[in-house]
């Protein structure tokens, strides 16, 4: 793979050796500082997972004062946050199962069938995620308002499926794009109908991208705040419960549900990133 | 894992070619009406709770002022809602920009070495370097923002070794300061930019840059002439992708700042939640989305043709 040098280069793999000492400097600056940017990055995750084990003075003290198991063993002692983290949960699993299903609907006839609106409607899909979050909330709220609807849990469900619904789309049409479209044309040419062909073949083989996109859809609705402050009405879920705790002084389980948030989080990586090996076409 | 999953051969595209298109139970008229079916309940919810909603916060940006919540607003094409919230809070509205462009700049010099490194530098480390770059998103977004107000507080050791070097006054505080703020917000949306940039510079040809070396470039002449305009798609999404949620937040500005470092999104959340000034909240909401917009189309229209990875999904 030695470029062909011609007879004018004596030494054919140096470039000049001051561009030598430039480029090991530059690899070693370069490394140096992704490291430090790592440590930026993780800091604050050693922090949440520090004062979950700590035992405060008082409400308002953020300072590592003792350590201990307490927060670990009773991660309900506060029950507005358990309640809190439990409704986040039901938000999230109903707004993923929906955003889920419709979303994957919509990536399979965006990528498998040629009709007419078909861009205008890949393009609606992607405006909800160039929108600012505030605006999408801000947007609901006045529509809840003016049709008189009443704020609560299923506001937040409704707007949770609306921005979820947009990821969904993206990730399984990512998936659907890089399948072998030979193995469902070879069922169809079976006789297989587009049903039975979808069924045995796509889905099977869709399935992985299918629940990338619910595990995103799920923690996009855990994790949020700004659209559920505008459509909670008085639904408390665990991000509206740490902002208002956060005046007042936040209780050390909110870093225990933190920290086993990152664990869990941690754990589906590896387990799934083990046996995985994206298709790349490019090489 | 070559997969070379290569577009198959025209013929699917006409019905005649294709069988299966006319066996029983799937006849050429079904098949019209299916994609339909497929995409109307996403459409239809997207439209509903997504369009329908913007309409009708155009309309609530042009109620009558004078109006309120209690005894209801009256729609009045008061476009003077516009310039009168702008002449209140364009500070805000200025400061939502300034430190999110603030927060980008500092972004961009974290996250092109990172992106760099790993795409480049990392080997076998290269995947567990990603799940640290997308750590922060594992924890919940307000418990990682207070765990930045432990950090930077009065009590803290980060303040304390900053006064005792001198670096800040004895008085000095980091929390409640604009460069809290900023750092809050780089923080929070750094994995954003930092991923579709590790894209874009792991799928370049590394035989590019090798052959930029072999013809006597320096490494920033490889980096500025080569490695760059090939980045540009991903660099783009990123920008993008950070640019958008980070100038409408204000978690940070709450959390990590004070009235001082209020942004516009503060001001559109106690219009709607304390202040009840729908008419005001609407249009300042109206305002930071045309910016947003603006911005957006700008950036695309200059890299059109390139294709940003991010952004226009799957479209392969």
């Amino acid at each position: 793979m030695r470029p062909a040098a011609g007879p004018a280069t004596p030494a054919p793999r140096s470039a000049p050796l001051s561009g030598r000492v430039a480029r090991w400097l530059v690899d070693r600056w370069v490394v140096g500082v992704a490291l430090l940017v790592l440590g930026y990055l993780l800091l604050p995750i050693a922090v949440v997972a520090a004062l979950s084990f700590n035992q405060p003075t008082n409400r308002l003290s953020y300072d590592f004062h003792r350590f201990t198991l307490d927060n670990w063993a009773n991660p309900c002692a506060t029950r507005d946050m358990c309640d809190a983290v439990v409704r986040s949960v039901q938000v999230g699993f109903l707004a993923t199962l929906v955003a889920t299903v419709l979303g994957t609907m919509m990536a399979y006839a965006l990528t498998r069938h040629r009709f007419r609106g078909r861009s205008g409607i890949g393009l609606l899909v992607l405006l909800p995620m160039a929108t600012p979050e505030l605006v999408l909330g801000t947007s609901l709220l006045a529509l809840f308002v003016a049709a008189g609807a009443p704020q609560g849990f299923w506001t937040v469900v409704v707007a949770h499926v609306m921005f979820c619904l947009s990821f969904v789309v993206v990730t399984v049409r990512a998936r659907l794009a890089g399948m072998d479209r030979r193995l469902e044309e070879a069922a169809m040419d079976l006789y297989a109908t587009e049903w039975q062909a979808f069924r045995r073949v796509t889905l099977p083989l869709l399935l992985p991208g299918i629940a990338a996109a619910a595990l995103l859809a799920f923690s996009l609705s855990f994790d949020d705040f700004i659209v559920t402050n505008f459509n909670a009405g008085t639904t408390v879920t665990f991000p509206m419960y740490v902002w208002g705790a956060a005046q007042r002084g936040i209780p050390p389980q909110v870093n225990v549900v933190g920290t086993a948030m990152f664990a869990l989080a941690l754990l589906l990586v590896a387990l799934t990133s083990l046996p995985r090996r994206p298709s790349r076409p490019h090489r | 894992m070559t997969d070379r999953s290569a577009p198959s051969p025209a013929s699917h595209r006409t019905p005649a070619a294709r069988p299966a298109a006319s066996v029983p139970g799937g006849g050429p008229g079904r098949r019209r009406v299916l994609p339909y079916l497929l995409v109307l309940p996403g459409v239809a919810w997207l439209v509903l709770f997504f369009g329908l909603p913007l309409v009708q916060l155009a309309a609530a940006s042009l109620y009558d002022p004078t109006g309120s919540l209690s005894t209801g607003y009256v729609f009045a094409w008061a476009f003077g809602n516009y310039p009168d919230a702008l002449a209140t809070y364009w500070p805000h509205l200025a400061r939502s920009f300034g430190y999110a462009g603030l927060a980008l700049l500092l972004a961009l010099a974290l996250g092109c070495p990172l992106a760099y490194a790993i795409a480049l530098r990392a080997g076998r480390w290269r995947n567990l370097l990603l799940v640290c770059v997308v750590a922060p998103m594992f924890t919940s977004f307000l418990v990682r923002t207070l765990a930045w107000k432990t950090i930077l507080s009065d009590q803290g050791w980060l303040v304390g070794l900053l006064r005792d070097v001198h670096l800040l006054a004895p008085d000095g505080r980091l929390l409640a300061t604009p460069f809290a703020v900023v750092l809050g917000l780089t923080y929070n949306f750094l994995p954003l930019l930092v991923l579709p940039l590790y894209a874009s510079l792991e799928r370049l040809d590394r035989r590019v840059l090798e052959a930029a070396t072999d013809l006597y470039a320096d490494p920033l002449r490889t980096f500025l002439t080569v490695t760059l305009p090939l980045a540009k798609p991903g660099l783009v999404a990123g920008v993008l992708l950070f640019f958008i949620p980070a100038s409408g937040d204000y978690i940070n500005a709450e959390l990590l700042g004070s009235p001082n470092e209020y942004m516009v999104g503060n001001v559109i959340d106690s219009a709607f939640l304390v202040r009840l000034d729908h008419p005001q909240g609407a249009a300042l909401s109206f305002l930071l989305m045309a910016a947003v917009l603006g911005l957006v189309v700008t950036l695309l229209r200059h890299t059109r043709g390139e294709g940003s990875p991010a952004l226009d999904g799957g479209a392969r």
